[in-house]
């Protein structure tokens, strides 16, 4: 199939005529989006750095050469492998941009290590990396499926794993520390990185879809299959790679709930039903609020009935929804 | 008679999140389309359901369809409510769009789900939009 690159025409990319609206959209998001770990002050948590213990300062470490690694994954191997799939040249562009910032990613961690850490501790960690086992098994998983000649539609599901599953066993800690007023730049600068990990997966996921609706009934249905599947294997070295990390700090059980709503989330963005039930799936609310601060969970539903208040629509001018 | 629950009205472009947690209501309801068709007209009263695109600044978090369809004064009478979705990992301003219709309209922001919704969201909209449903007939009695 690859073959058929050799005989195109090269075509330059006219963005004023798009077969999928989807791609400008998403263009216009990541490209406003765009930032540099430069803009985040940092160095405002030496002095809550020094406050960690010198086991949470390596835990902390090592969480962060962890998402270093899936990032230079996602930057080197992932976005590119589906720049050939990609159905219209808007995605490639698209691509081209969710690699680089990928790029921008990794290298913010070594920002991040580099205002805190020593140089010690951060080679200690690098090295802890490529030798920890199952942050090794969950890298190979993934680049499995990214090989070259693999199903386009598996490759997807596996880039929308990473995005949106994987990371967040990591993600987790600085929304922890932030929860406890801890490292309070470093977790503005994580959720930089968690909104940008979130157009990516909601994207892929969505050309995902696009490919899956064209599909024959048995063939949706083993590629869904697959997908499940790998989420189950996943899971399972996501589990022992928590348990390895968060045992000691008494944290495992809260990750874990962080987890599944995590996966759950990440079959959303495939247009798939979550897995984990509800009761297994209700992340602790201080880490709710590190992530979205400022956006309390609306449910007005649930005050007692006689207290409500419905408001009178008031006329609104057309030039208040000025967009 | 029974109590009737508000109409829906939604907005989902193609990636479909705000399209499935309607379907899975299983509630009446009615889709503003993505294109320039013609815009649904529920009658009195509604609920709205808005998915959020902001960027990171919060800018075009409404959905433009939307707008065209809240511009209408005698359409925009008949909200009652505003339903938000969108994802927490855009941190701020996540459901956003559920907040600025609710501040626009001075309608209650109901709820706010994530993507296409948990079993427990389902379980809370349907039973908050009956309990609605009723409080309206009382008001209109």
């Amino acid at each position: 199939m690859k073959d058929t690159l050799a005989t195109r025409i090269p075509r330059a990319i006219n963005w004023n005529r798009l077969d999928d609206e989807k791609d400008l959209e998403v263009w216009n998001r990541l490209t406003v989006n765009f930032w540099l770990p430069e803009k985040v002050p940092l160095s405002n948590d030496i002095q809550s750095w020094a406050t960690l213990t010198d086991h949470e300062k390596q835990l902390t470490i090592r969480v962060f050469t962890g998402l270093t690694l899936l990032d230079t994954i996602q930057n080197t191997v992932g976005a590119p492998a589906l720049m050939p799939d990609a159905v219209t040249p808007h995605e490639e562009a698209v691509l081209t941009n969710i690699a680089f910032m990928e790029a921008v990613h990794a290298r913010s961690y070594s920002s991040i290590f580099s205002t805190l850490c020593s140089t010690k501790e951060i080679d200690e960690a690098f090295r802890w990396s490529e030798e920890n086992p199952h942050l090794q098994a969950k890298a190979e998983a993934i680049l499995n499926t990214y090989a070259p000649g693999n199903d386009p539609l598996k490759r997807k599901i596996a880039s929308v794993f990473l995005e949106s599953f994987l990371f967040y066993s990591g993600f987790y800690l600085p929304m922890y520390w932030s929860s406890r007023a801890k490292l309070t730049n470093t977790a503005d600068l994580i959720r930089l990185i968690i909104r940008d990990e979130a157009v990516h997966g909601y994207y892929i996921g969505y050309k995902f879809q696009r490919g899956y609706e064209k599909l024959t009934e048995a063939e949706q249905q083993e590629l869904k299959d697959y997908a499940f599947s790998l989420m189950f294997e996943l899971y399972g070295i996501e589990n022992q790679y928590t348990e390895e990390l968060y045992d000691e700090i008494g944290l495992t059980e809260d990750v874990k709930v962080f987890l599944h709503y995590n996966a759950n989330k990440a079959l959303q963005n495939l247009g798939f039903e979550a897995l984990f039930p509800p009761e297994v799936s209700e992340v602790n609310p201080a880490i709710l609020a590190a992530l979205s601060p400022d956006s309390e969970n609306h449910d007005f539903f649930s005050g007692s009935g006689s207290s409500y208040v419905i408001g009178k629509a008031v006329a609104t001018e057309d030039e208040d929804w000025d967009f | 008679m029974a109590a009737p629950i508000p109409a829906l009205v939604y907005f989902s472009s193609k990636s479909g999140n705000t399209h499935r947690f309607v379907t899975r209501l299983g509630l009446p309801s009615f889709r503003i389309p993505m294109g320039k068709d013609p815009l649904p007209d529920p009658g009195y009263p509604f609920v709205l359901i808005c998915p959020t695109y902001a960027d990171g600044e919060g800018r075009g978090a409404v959905p433009k369809q939307v707008i065209r369809f809240l511009n209408d004064p005698d359409r925009r009478a008949g909200i009652v409510g505003v339903i938000g979705a969108g994802n927490r990992n855009f941190g701020a301003t996540y459901a956003l769009a559920g907040r600025i219709i609710a501040q626009k309209c001075n309608v209650p922001l109901l709820y706010s789900f994530e993507l296409s919704g948990t079993e427990t969201d389902i379980a809370r909209v349907r039973a908050g939009l009956a309990k609605l449903g009723r409080h309206q007939c009382s008001t209109a009695a």
